[in-house]
Parts: C-alpha cells; structure tokens; sequence
C-alpha cells in the first residue's frame, strides 16, 4: 500500500517555492565539502607523499583492525521462534500434568516448563493415587538431559533408520511365525490398560509371541498370593491415614514395598491433633532386619532376622486367629508380639498388618490376618496393578533363554542381564536367538546384547495412559519434544501389528470408548488424572493356611541372611546416571554415591569388621567377603545400628555397567545376589582386606542428649502435662529473674515492625517427616544446587541447601539419652560419658531432623560479612547476594545451624566436575529463575525466594489477595507428607499463622536468641 | 632526656669496652662488610620456601580454596591461625619500641629497633592470609570503605572483620613510620660513612635529609614521644579488634568476653618469643654480644613469663567459666577441646604455653642462652595451637551434631604457611644486611651512663 504522506521537515517549507527549500533539496551537505578540488587536482595529489612513518602506522593499523576482525566472538547458538507458540512465553512457566511410570515407579505428577523445557517434577494435588512424587521421581528429569541416552536405534552395534529396523524386524517376526518358533516379549509393568491392547492386538497377529511381565525388583509372591485370594493379579491397597494400630513384618511401607506411595496416608495418621479432649495417632509396631525408613519412624522397633520375621508372623496369625502355632519365639519378640496383639486387638477395624517377607504363604496369611481384622485401612476392592511379574514365568523365560530353546526375545524398558544373577549367561543366550530386539533408553547390557536396539524416548518425551489402581486412571503427555530419534515402543508396535495408528490415536480411541464415560478428554488430559466409581468384582477365598503357617512358624535361618532393599535415592538402579541421585544422601546412612554391607555392631565385632573416621572426619569402613551361593563379592561395610542380629543388608542399583558415566560406576552390582527373584538370600560374610572410602554427609550420629534440638515427647506426656512440662521455652537470667529468651526483655536487638507487608514462615513437623528426602531433590532441582562428586563429598563438602539430619539414641531412647546426659556429675563422669554418647545404640530410636538456612530475624551471619553480602529482607528473609560475596566464610562458621555453602571450586563448565552442568544437554535442566553461582561465593536456602516474588507479581496483575496456601518453596511443594508448611504469618487466617501459636511448636536452639522463620513441631512418639 | 648517672646497682646496658665509635664501627659492620656463606644460605633456604609459598598461593587463587582442607562445618583453619599468629608476633615490636619508651626502659635501645622490623615483617605475613582466604581476593578491595560505582553499596560496620582491616592497616602503619622515624640518624649514619656513591646516594634517600643539627634532633625526640604515645593503645587494640572475630560470633569457645586482655596477653607472649628467636641468633651472627647482652635475654624471658603466666589463667578461667556457665553447649565446647578428638592440639598448647615458661622462674635457665632459645620455639609453636585450637576444635563441633566433622591440612595449606616464613626470613635477612640493626643513636645516648666502661669508671672515682 503506497503512502503519499509528506512529512514536515521544518516551516520553510510550508512556503510554496521557497528557494532553500529547492536549494536544500538539491544539496546532500548543508555545506559545501571541496572533494572535487581536492581529487581533481591531480598535481596536488602527485606530490602529496606518504612518509615511511605514515605508511608503517597504515600498515600497523590495518593489521591490527585485520587480526580483530578475525577474532570469533563466543558463539552462542540460540534460534529463536519462525512461528512464536502460543503458550510459551519467555520468562513464565507452563505446567503439564502427566505420569511417570518406569516400571519401578508410578506417579501422577504436574511438569514445570520453561521456554519448552522440562525443567522441574512437582506433585499432583489432584491426584487421588501416588500423586506424591519421590525422591527418584523429583530427579526424573534430569535423567531426560542424559548424555548417555541412545541417540536412535541401532542394529548389531551400528546405526540404522527405523524404517530398516521395522522392515529387518518385521522379517524376522514373520519368519519366526511361520516356523512357529517362540518368541517372548519381555517387558516391565506397565499398568497401561491402552498398552495392554496393543500388546494383545500384537500378540494376535504374531500367536508365536507370548507377553511376559518382569519386574527388576519384583512383589511376585504378594501378587501371587492376592490372586489366589481375590482372583485379580494385584497388590493390595493399604490406606494408612485410617490407622490406629500398624504392624509391620517386614515391610518397608515407606520405602518402596509394593510399588511405594504410601507415606502420605502413613503421616497423616502420626501428626496428634488435640482437638476436644485427647490427641490420637497411630501406633507403629516394626518388625524388621534392616534399618529402613518405616523402622526409623515406628513408634517401636524391633529387630528381627527374616526368619524370625516368618515365626512371629506365624505366632502373630496364631494369637490373632487363635488357633495355636508350633515353636517358640525368643522372648523379647514374644513380648512385643504380645503387645502388638493387644494393640491390634484395641484398635479393632483400624488395625492392620503388613508384611515384605517374599513368600507366598506369609502374604497370603497378611491377607487372612486383615480379612479378620476386617481392616478400614486394607483396599482390596481396587488393587494396584502397578506390579505383575510371575515369578515362575519368569524364571522359565530365563532358563529357555539360556537353555537356546527360545526363538526370540524383546524386552521393553528393563535390562535383565544386568538385573538378574544370570547376567553373562543371558547375554551368551541372547546373542545365540533369533531375534533380539531391546527397547531401551540406554544401550546398557541387554541392550548391548540385542540385535536391535530400539531407542525409547524419556517418560517426558511421550504418551502414556494408565491404571495404577482399579478404577483410578492417569494420563501421560509430551512435555517436550524427544530430544533424540526415538519411538515409543507402543507406536512401533503398532506399526509392526500393521496399524497405522499412534499410540496417541491408540489412547483416545481406548479411552472414549472404555474409560471416559462421556468426560472430556482434555479436561482429563489437563488433570491428569481420572478417577470412576468402581465396582470390585473381587471376593476374599479363604483358603487352607495352616501349611503356611507351619512352614512359616519352623523357619530357620542357615547362617547370616542377607535382606537386599531398594535405596531410597537409587531405587532399582535405573537412573544410576543420574547425579542428582548418586549424590542424594541416603536417609538411613546419610552415605552418597555407594551401596554397601549393613551389618549389626555385634557381627561386625565378631567379625573384626570397622567403620573408622579419618584425619578428615571422612568414614572409612572395611571390606567383607560376601558369598551367596558360589557368588562372591568384596563389599564395603557400614555398621549399622539397628541391624539385626544374624543379618546383613546390601542395596541394589550400583555397580559397574554400561551406559553409565565413570563417575556413576560405583558400588557393587547386588543382582548378582538375586537368587529367584528372593530378596532374603542365606550367606557367608568374612573380612577382607583393606579400606573402603565412603562419602558420608554426617559423621557424627547420636545427638548427645541435646534435648533442645530434636523436642520429642511421649503421646501419654503430651495428652496429660501442660506445654510448659514437655515443649518450655528456655529461660535467661536478667537481674537475677528468669526470663524467656523469646520476651523482648531480652532482647539487645532494635526490631522494625513486621506487622506490614508479607512476612515468611516455615514450619517442619517432625511428626509428619518420615525422611524420605523428596524435598532434598526438589530443592537441588529448583535452586541449580550443583553436584560435587564422591571426592568432595568425602571431604564435606557436600552442597545440599536443605538436608535432612538423622540421629539415633545413644541410649535405647532420646529420653535416656537426655537422662544419662542430666545424671552426669564430675568431670571423669562427663568424659566416659560423653565418650560413650558418640556410639548409637544397638536398637536406636531414631529421628529425622530437615534443617535449611532458618533465615533468622537476628542472624548471626549478617553481622559478620564485612560486605554486607548477607542481608536481611523486608519479608523474614535472609539474603545472599553472590554478586557481592567475596568469599569470607566468616557467615558459614558463624552459623550456629551449618547451613551455608560455599564454593570451594567453579562446579560449572568445569571438566573436574564433570556433571549436568558440564555439558550443554544437562544444563536444559536449570532453572532460568536462579543465578548458577560462581566459585567462591557462599550459597544456601533463599526460601525460594524466586517462586514467591512470582506469587506476589501474579496476584498483583490479577489484582487480588494471595489466598493461603499459594505461597510455596520447592521443599514444601515437594512434601506430599504435609509435614513442611510454608506461608505468610501476616495473613492471620493462614495455616502457618495456626501453626505458629501451636503448643508443639519450637524454635531450632531458641537459646541462642537468633529468632528463625523456620519452627519445628515437637515430635510426639507413641510408646 | 637522660641524665649521665645510674645507679651502680644497675647492670651496664653495653659491655665491653665501647665508644661513641665502636657503636658506630659495630652498628655499620654488617651493612658495609659482605655477606657470608652461612647467610647466604639461610637466605637460599628461606627464599625457597618463599617462592614456594607464592606458589601455592597462585595454585589457590587460580583454582579455588577447595584445595585446602576446609570443609562446610570448619570454614576457617590454617589461612586465620596464621594470620592471628602473625599478628600476635607483631605485637612485641611496638610495645617494645613505644610503651617501654614512655615507660623509660632504657635496655629497649638495643632491641628495639629489630623488634619493630620484625613487626612489620609479620604484620606483613599477617595481611596476606585475610585477602588470600577469600573466596574471590581479586575483590578484596570491597571491604575498605571507598566511593564505588556499585550503587548503595557499602561496607558492613557490623562486622569484625572490617574492624580488622583497619586494625591491622593503622597498626601496619603507625609501625612503620614510628620505625622509620627511629632509623632517619641511622641511616644518616651510613650515609655519611659510605664511600660508594650508589650507596650514599640510597642512604641519603632513606635517611630523609637528616643533617644531625640540634632542631633535628629536638624533632626527633618530639615525634619519637608523640608515635610512642599514638602506638601504645594500638598494642591493646589490634589483637583486642582480632579477638573481636571470636568473641562476637555465636559458637561456643569462640563466644567468650575474656578474650581481649587474652588475646593481647598471648600476643606479647609470643612476640617476645620470637623476638628473642631472632636476636639470639643476629646477636651472635652480627657479633652483636655487647649491645644484645644476656641481661636483654633476661628480661626478656621475664616477660615471657608473665605473660605465659597471663594466658596460663585464662586458659583456666576459660575452663571455670564454661563449667560454671551452666550452658551445656559451652561446657562440651570445652571438654571436647582438653578431651575430643584434638586433645593433642590443647594439650600441645597447655605445655608450650603455660608450663614451658615456668622453668623461667629458675635464673639459671633464663640467663642460659641455649634454653632461652628453645623456649622462644617452644612459645611460637603453642600460641600457633592455642589459634589453631580456638578456631578448629571449637568449630569443627559446635551446636548441632550432624554437621559435625574434623579438618585436616593439604599441602596447599602447610606450603602457604611455610611460603610466609620464609618470606618473613627473606625481609628479615635482607633487613640485617642493609638496616643498621640497632638504633645506634639511641644507644649512644646511654653509653655514658649505662656503658661498662663508664660505669666502671664512675665506680671507681667514687
């Protein structure tokens, strides 16, 4: 479109015909420049000369404007949008719902994006099951920015097209039907009702194919058991919120027993509210050989050998059912026994037992024992499907594979050489098939093994629609696209069946169809989660136990027994590579980037087997010589208190293999003990040579009676005595009057008003904590907290801004501790007796203690900084501004709660520190919100101030209050368990304004006057 | 200002029989002679351990102070142990030099004028550790309060730290123009005696122009008394602003408010300690007997002694107090400091400090030269444990037992440290080849009342 406009240059020429004008026009210079005078004259020009000393800075000049020139700038390479997607704005943060569900880990989960990256794992509130992610699942996205991911599918080692993959295996598939040779699809749990039907459609058209579940760590024998019982392959259900009475034999029910997830239903029930008259809370009876995170938190723990586990089921059933049970149990399991009977019996429909012993009879007897206790907290109208694996199926699979009688295998998101002691066999057998196809993405040890490698996208690269209870569904969905040239096995599937459908067209399809009922599609696919009535068709068979129960009640153990767990930061071992992970502290052991032998003081004594510290304070543990069966491994030794007597513990997910960074490869591969899928194995254990080096975060571990850091006290103290008795604020003297510290009496400090404005609390109730470290990984996502490798964790140097402290009893109870601590008199009295409070007990009682920078309205760490780097702000906060630290650490040894971090070396684009933020794919995963430090600065927990600030921008643009509850930090998003609370204690009508006037409320060392915005809630045991 | 007669009781300050140009003659023998093979050496071996030093330093700047041992529970260890060390040692030039001249101690003549270089040469060493033990040193410069492009920004009057900065510069240079002060006649001294022009021409510069008149001297006398009364509160202030570090933070052991007169005590322990460290030594090199004599040493170790006494009872105070205190945390602080795992450290401290000094009772031992040396050894490497012990074992257990953990040194750590005395033996060997190592004016001053000669003399004739 043509615009004939005329612009005015100046008010000349508003006159028509103005001679300057024209003349200005004519003109490109106001002035006249002689340029024709000066080049015309060639006379001039001819004499002009240029001097030697003219020419060499010519010269000199054009050579150094050449050599800038040539200089390359960095070269960022940053493409910006053709097309600018709608929903992406830069700078604000999109969320996706969806599912993770790897085979060891199901969830709902919410996905935090920024400018279309996956940068954060949050739970799902609207989630009605497992919408509380892990500690595993919080790193999952880190492992998406895996630099060890395949690439794109690959056969016999080299890199083929997928259209060559589907042609060469779509081949052989048909040359395997026609000769009607078996081929196995092996593959982990789904719990996918759409899947199922591609793998049903699949194994249709290909009648030679026959679909096995393999579970790395598997539940077989519940599984199995609960069929045999309900006549559904399924798992149980356990609501722990409606407990009042919980025994467990050896289930780890905040560990990862039976698929996990149920710490949030467990912590409900601990947290005592004394609404009119008595405060309750369930009653935790444990009976178990390791120490795990559910014996940590049960309110009476008793160590037991797996065998012993099976008597005092056995004894358990018998006083429970009444019928008498042969043999005896040792006294001490007989009286607890006998008490937890009681507290069963009391607690009537709010009871129930669980049990982890991997034995068909003992779950079916847990069945039995719930059925007759006719147990609230017990679900089995809607099982859990989110574990499969028949463990005879399996094993036979395993042995035609070795035996060569197999015409070909797939396996689909598990790697069974690595995962199962048959290991080289199965990959001699496996080389020797057919056909051998691995979905995988890694080219680990099955995978290496395979002909063809299929490269499956991250969980968060793809579809994904599930059931992980009867009658609760989830949705998963693409929160970026794959990174590299992957397929989901459910489309290649698809295209092998001969459908030209998407998994996606698959899903839909399946659900208007079977799920959704009329509910809209992207209403569910916003949620993430969909949940119909459901109507059980399960009917409890009771069935003849008392071979059972014979069988259980006449265990014995055969030398020591081995208990092989998951670890609560590795898990199965899947995201070894994850870094993250490797250097998560384990709760228990507080030990990074290792697995290793958990023995009880009393056999490592016996055994000459030690843990020493160092010149460093660093832990050093011998190596034991461990048999089972003909294998041998030399492990490292930790001792654990707690252990039973007779047992060890060793974890699984370590060990050298492939697909995993050098740094990953540590510890040892404990499938190598993984006989039938049994996670008790009987072995033989010697001392070995040597030392190992462990990188431990704390290395101090009882509390030493100090009383005033972990408040705990007893449920009947806390229902009958005054807040004074059991939670009393310390007292100053101040002219010979006592007074609380917290009075402003006391107080050298000039206060501003508070009252105005938002002011920021945290509370951590030490009730509802069970330990499990979700907000560690959260808080190490959030915040760009960087990894610093095994060797500087060895050295204490770990970098965690919030970590959660684990103390054992020295004394059989905290209340003992502080008793012995109280009886102390004289000097030699307190040596051997300090002396003797650095060892934990046998049989500790233990707690868990979160702690993070309590951001103190006095804070000793402001005074200090001569640069005033560290800050106090005007909402509770306490800042650090890195740009402006130069590096004292006067801050850090002032901190009476050891909570800073420092920047001993650059761990970013460094080679030494060769983790996510060393190369370009890893550091996707930071979030854009939070500077990266440098070396050389101080760093620690900024309460999120980031996600704050944004809640506070929102609801000003939206112009409006900020209701409670949004107000959230990393740690408290990430507690599924409630027991972190964050909020603004000005709004009068927020939970934390509740629950800063409540009675179990402390402050950490409210002695030393440092005022903190974090409080505790004083932990109430049930004993 | 001195009158020509003392006591006969009083030993003579000078033996031997000396004049105004035997002083001269003496004074001068070691800048104008050549040095020989023994100093040579000794300045190979500190040179050494110098460069040694600056290169693990240039290995801490470029590549973190993770190549240290600290850790997130012991931020502070080897880099401010030395740095206190250092100052400490700094203490007794100043003192020497400013409050035994308004206390009008006559035998400070011959010693104090090496006691203030050495002040200086640790003061020195001293104010590397608080800029190298940054995370980011190129930044040290923020912490002094200078008009800055950075906005608001300014520095934290709150913290001890910037007490410190200026503790240790005020202090830094009150010394050194109090020193310089001192060694204008000196220098104008060799000056005049040069025969070599370079020489007299260097001379001439440092000597400021002195010309020997009466206003001169009028001058120097005035300025000498004002310094002396400007640096005497600076002997009580620098290492009470150090204790400061401690004393206002919050850790028990660190938290205590008998740390000032403790501090400053333990100073002057241990720079008398090394002052006699190095003199007995020059005394001997320099052929310095006469002005250096036995009856310097005695006092001395007299001095040492007191103070070790000093910081002998507030060691236990220390003790009484925790204990008394009621405080749990208090009193394991202090049990884990005699008992915990650096009971080694304390007690290395407790012997080297506090019972070591006791044999000074005995006038045979501390008129013996060989023993006065040993103990002057023995007196630096505990007050090195008495910091490494306040600021370690007080650290590495504190309030909350899970952050719990122990330090131990890399070689990064020991090199510095070794890199800072040698440094401070390099400055300090150059210093008695071309300073006059003794205040040769002054001591003139004396030789006709305190001299042997002259004593004997006015003894005889009486």
């Amino acid at each position: 479109m043509a615009v004939n406009k005329t612009y005015w240059k100046n008010a000349e020429q508003l006159k028509e015909n103005s001679p300057m004008v024209d003349q200005l026009e004519q003109k490109e210079f106001a002035e006249y420049i002689p340029v024709n005078e000066f080049l015309e004259n060639e006379e001039a020009l001819a004499d002009s000369s240029t001097t030697r000393r003219d020419f060499l800075k010519y010269v000199g000049f054009s050579t150094a404007a050449a050599t800038l020139a040539a200089c390359e700038g960095p070269v960022i390479k940053s493409v910006p949008y053709v097309v600018q997607p709608e929903q992406i704005r830069p700078g604000i943060a999109n969320y996706y719902a969806t599912a993770i569900a790897d085979g060891f880990d199901f969830g709902s989960i919410l996905i935090k994006t920024r400018e279309g990256r996956p940068i954060k794992v949050e739970n799902n509130p609207d989630a009605p099951v497992l919408g509380g992610a892990n500690a595993r699942v919080h790193a999952s996205v880190l492992s998406m920015y895996d630099t060890q991911r395949l690439q794109g599918p690959k056969a016999n080692g080299e890199e083929i097209t997928w259209n060559d993959l589907h042609l060469q295996v779509g081949a052989k598939l048909n040359a395997l039907a026609a000769t009607g040779k078996e081929v196995v699809l092996l593959t982990q749990t789904f719990a996918s009702p759409t899947t199922e039907k591609i793998i049903a459609d699949f194994t249709a058209k290909y009648p030679n194919v026959r679909h096995v579940y393999f579970d790395t760590v598997a539940s077989a024998d519940a599984v199995q058991a609960f069929e045999e019982a309900y006549g559904v392959r399924g798992l149980a259900d356990y609501d722990f919120s409606k407990a009042a009475t919980i025994v467990s034999i050896g289930a780890d029910i905040l560990g990862d027993w039976q698929g996990g997830g149920y710490d949030t239903g467990y912590s409900k029930s601990r947290v005592p509210h004394k609404g009119h008259g008595k405060a309750a809370m369930s009653k935790h009876f444990q009976f178990e050989a390791n120490m795990t995170l559910s014996g940590a938190n049960a309110d009476i723990r008793i160590p037991a050998t797996p065998s012993a586990q099976k008597n005092i089921l056995a004894h358990l059933y018998g006083a429970l059912s009444g019928k008498p049970v042969k043999g005896s149990l040792s006294q001490v399991h007989q009286a607890r026994v006998d008490e937890a009977v009681k507290a069963l019996k009391t607690a009537g429909s709010q009871a129930v037992v669980v049990s982890g012993i991997q034995d068909k009879g003992a779950q079916a007897l847990v069945l039995a024992i719930n059925e007759l206790l006719n147990s609230e907290v017990f679900d089995t109208a809607s099982p859990r499907l989110i574990r499969q694996e028949n463990g005879q199926e399996v094993k036979a699979v395993l042995e035609s594979i070795t035996a060569g009688t197999l015409g070909g295998l797939i396996t689909v998101g598990i790697n069974p050489v690595f995962s199962t002691p048959e290991s080289t066999a199965l990959a001699e057998g496996i080389k020797q098939l057919d056909l051998s196809v691995a979905f995988s993405m890694k080219e680990d040890e099955t995978a290496s093994a395979s002909q063809y490698i299929a490269a499956i996208p991250h969980y968060l690269e793809g579809w994904g629609d599930y059931e992980f209870k009867a009658g609760h569904y989830a949705l998963a969905q693409p929160t970026i696209r794959p990174l590299f040239d992957t397929a989901q096995f459910q489309d290649v599937l698809l295209k092998w069946t001969g459908s030209d459908q998407s998994y996606y067209d698959a899903i839909r399809e399946n659900w208007t169809a079977f799920v959704l009922e009329g509910a809209s599609w992207n209403t569910v696919l916003h949620d993430g989660v969909f949940s119909k009535t459901f109507k059980s068709n399960t009917q409890y068979t009771s069935q003849d136990l008392s071979a059972a129960v014979a069988s259980l009640a006449s265990a014995q153990a055969e030398g020591m027994e081995l208990t092989l767990y998951t670890k609560t930061g590795m898990g199965d071992g899947q995201q070894a590579n994850n870094p993250w992970l490797q250097e998560f502290p384990d709760p228990i052991t507080r030990i990074t980037w290792d697995n290793y032998l958990t023995v009880a003081a009393a056999d490592a004594a016996a055994l000459g087997l030690k843990n020493v510290n160092v010149a460093n304070g660093a832990l050093n543990g011998s190596y034991a010589k461990v048999t089972v069966g003909e294998k041998t491994l030399t492990l490292p030794v930790v001792i654990q208190p707690g252990q039973a007597k007779g047992s060890v513990g060793l974890a699984f997910g370590y060990g050298e293999r492939k697909g995993l960074q050098d740094e990953m490869q540590i510890g040892l591969n404990a499938f190598a003990f993984y006989n039938n899928a049994k996670d008790v194995q009987s072995v033989r254990v010697s001392l070995a040579e040597g030392f190992h080096e462990f990188a431990c975060t704390q290395l101090h571990n009882t509390l030493m009676g100090r009383g005033d850091i972990v408040k705990e006290t007893t449920l009947e103290v806390f229902n009958t005595k005054d807040k004074s008795y059991w939670n009393a604020i310390p007292v100053v003297s101040k002219n010979h009057m006592e007074e609380e510290v917290t009075s402003p009496g006391v107080d050298m400090w000039q206060n501003f008003d508070r009252s105005i404005g938002h002011h920021f609390n945290l509370s951590i109730d030490l009730n509802a904590c069970t330990g499990c470290g979700a907000c560690v990984i959260a808080c190490h996502a959030e915040n760009n907290v960087p990894v610093v490798g095994k060797e500087e964790v060895r050295k204490s140097r770990d970098m965690h801004w919030l970590r959660i402290d684990r103390y054992y009893s020295s004394d059989e109870s905290f209340a003992g501790d502080l008793e012995t601590k109280e009886n102390i008199s004289g000097i030699s009295d307190s040596l051997t007796t300090f002396g003797r409070m650095e060892q934990a007990s046998e049989n500790p009682q233990v707690t868990f203690q979160p702690v993070m920078c309590q951001h103190c309205n006095h804070a000793p760490c402001e005074t200090v900084c001569p640069v005033a780097a560290s800050s106090h702000g005007r909402q509770g906060q306490n800042h650090m501004a890195y740009n402006r630290c130069v590096g004292t650490r006067y801050c850090a040894n002032n901190c009476p709660y050891k909570v800073r971090r420092f920047n001993w070396f650059l761990y970013n684009k460094n080679d030494e520190f060769d983790y996510h933020m060393n190369n370009d794919l890893g550091r996707m995963v930071l979030n854009p919100d939070v500077v990266v430090r440098s070396r050389g600065v101080m760093e620690k927990c900024s309460m999120c101030i980031q996600k704050t600030q944004k809640t506070i921008l929102d609801a000003k643009l939206e112009g409006r209050e900020i209701k409670d509850g949004e107000f959230q930090t990393a740690c408290s998003a990430a507690c599924s368990n409630g027991a972190m609370t964050f909020g603004d204690v000005n709004d009068k009508e927020s939970k934390i304004s509740e629950l800063i006037e409540d009675e179990r409320m402390y402050h950490l060392l409210e002695h030393v006057g440092t005022k903190p915005n974090v409080m505790y809630q004083t932990k109430v045991r049930n004993v | 200002m001195a009158s020509h007669y003392e006591a006969p009781i009083r030993k003579p300050l000078v033996t031997g029989d000396k004049s105004y140009h035997d002083v001269t003659i003496d004074v001068a023998a070691p800048v104008e002679g050549t040095a020989n093979r023994q100093w040579w050496i000794v300045f190979g071996i500190a040179l050494t351990a110098f460069l040694w030093g600056v290169g693990c330093i240039i290995y801490t700047i470029s590549t973190g102070i993770g190549t240290w041992g600290l850790n997130k529970t012991v931020g502070w260890a080897w880099d401010i142990t030395n740095f206190v060390w250092w100052v400490g040692i700094g203490h007794a030039g100043t003192l020497i030099s400013a409050v035994l001249l308004l206390f009008r101690q006559k035998w400070r003549m011959a010693i104090n004028r090496s006691a203030e270089a050495m002040t200086i040469f640790s003061v020195i060493q001293a104010g590397l550790f608080p800029i190298i033990h940054m995370g980011r040193p190129w930044l040290a410069y923020w912490v002094l309060p200078i008009p800055n492009g950075f906005g608001s920004l300014w520095v934290n009057f709150n913290s001890p730290l910037l007490w410190d900065v200026f503790a240790i510069s005020t202090y830094l240079s009150v010394s050194l123009v109090f020193w310089w002060t001192g060694l204008l006649p000196d220098f104008a001294m060799i000056r005049d005696r040069a025969v070599r022009p370079f020489q007299k021409k260097i001379y001439a510069l440092l000597s400021f122009g002195w010309s020997g008149r009466a206003k001169d001297w009028q001058r120097f006398e005035e300025v000498s008394l004002v310094l002396a009364g400007l640096a005497t509160p600076l002997v009580l202030s620098v290492h009470t602003i150090v204790s400061f570090d401690f004393a206002t933070s919050v850790i028990p052991g660190w938290h205590t408010t008998i740390f000032p007169p403790y501090f400053v005590a333990g100073a002057i322990f241990s720079g008398f300690a090394m002052v006699n460290t190095l003199l007995i030594i020059m005394r001997k090199v320099s052929n310095l007997e006469d002005y250096i004599t036995v009856q310097h040493i005695e006092l001395m170790n007299i001095v040492i002694m007191i103070t070790g006494s000093i910081v002998g009872v507030a060691y236990i105070t220390e003790l009484f107090i925790a204990w008394y205190s009621g405080v749990e945390y208090e009193q394991y602080a202090f049990l884990n400091r005699a008992t915990g795992p650096y009971w080694w450290a304390y007690w290395a401290m407790m012997s080297c400090n506090v019972f070591s000094p006791q044999f000074m009772w005995f006038k045979k031992l501390r008129t013996s030269i060989m023993f006065s040396f040993i103990i002057s050894i023995v007196v630096n490497i505990g007050m090195w444990f008495e910091r490494f012990v306040i600021i370690v074992t007080s650290l590495h257990r504190d309030y909350l037992p899970s952050s719990w953990t122990m330090f131990s040194p890399t070689f990064v750590d020991i090199g510095i440290f070794i890199g800072t005395i040698g440094f401070f033996f390099v400055l300090f060997l150059l210093y008695a080849r071309t300073f006059p190592v003794i205040a040769q004016a002054e001591v003139k001053t004396i030789l006709k009342s305190s001299g042997e000669n002259y004593k004997k003399l006015r003894d005889g004739n009486e």
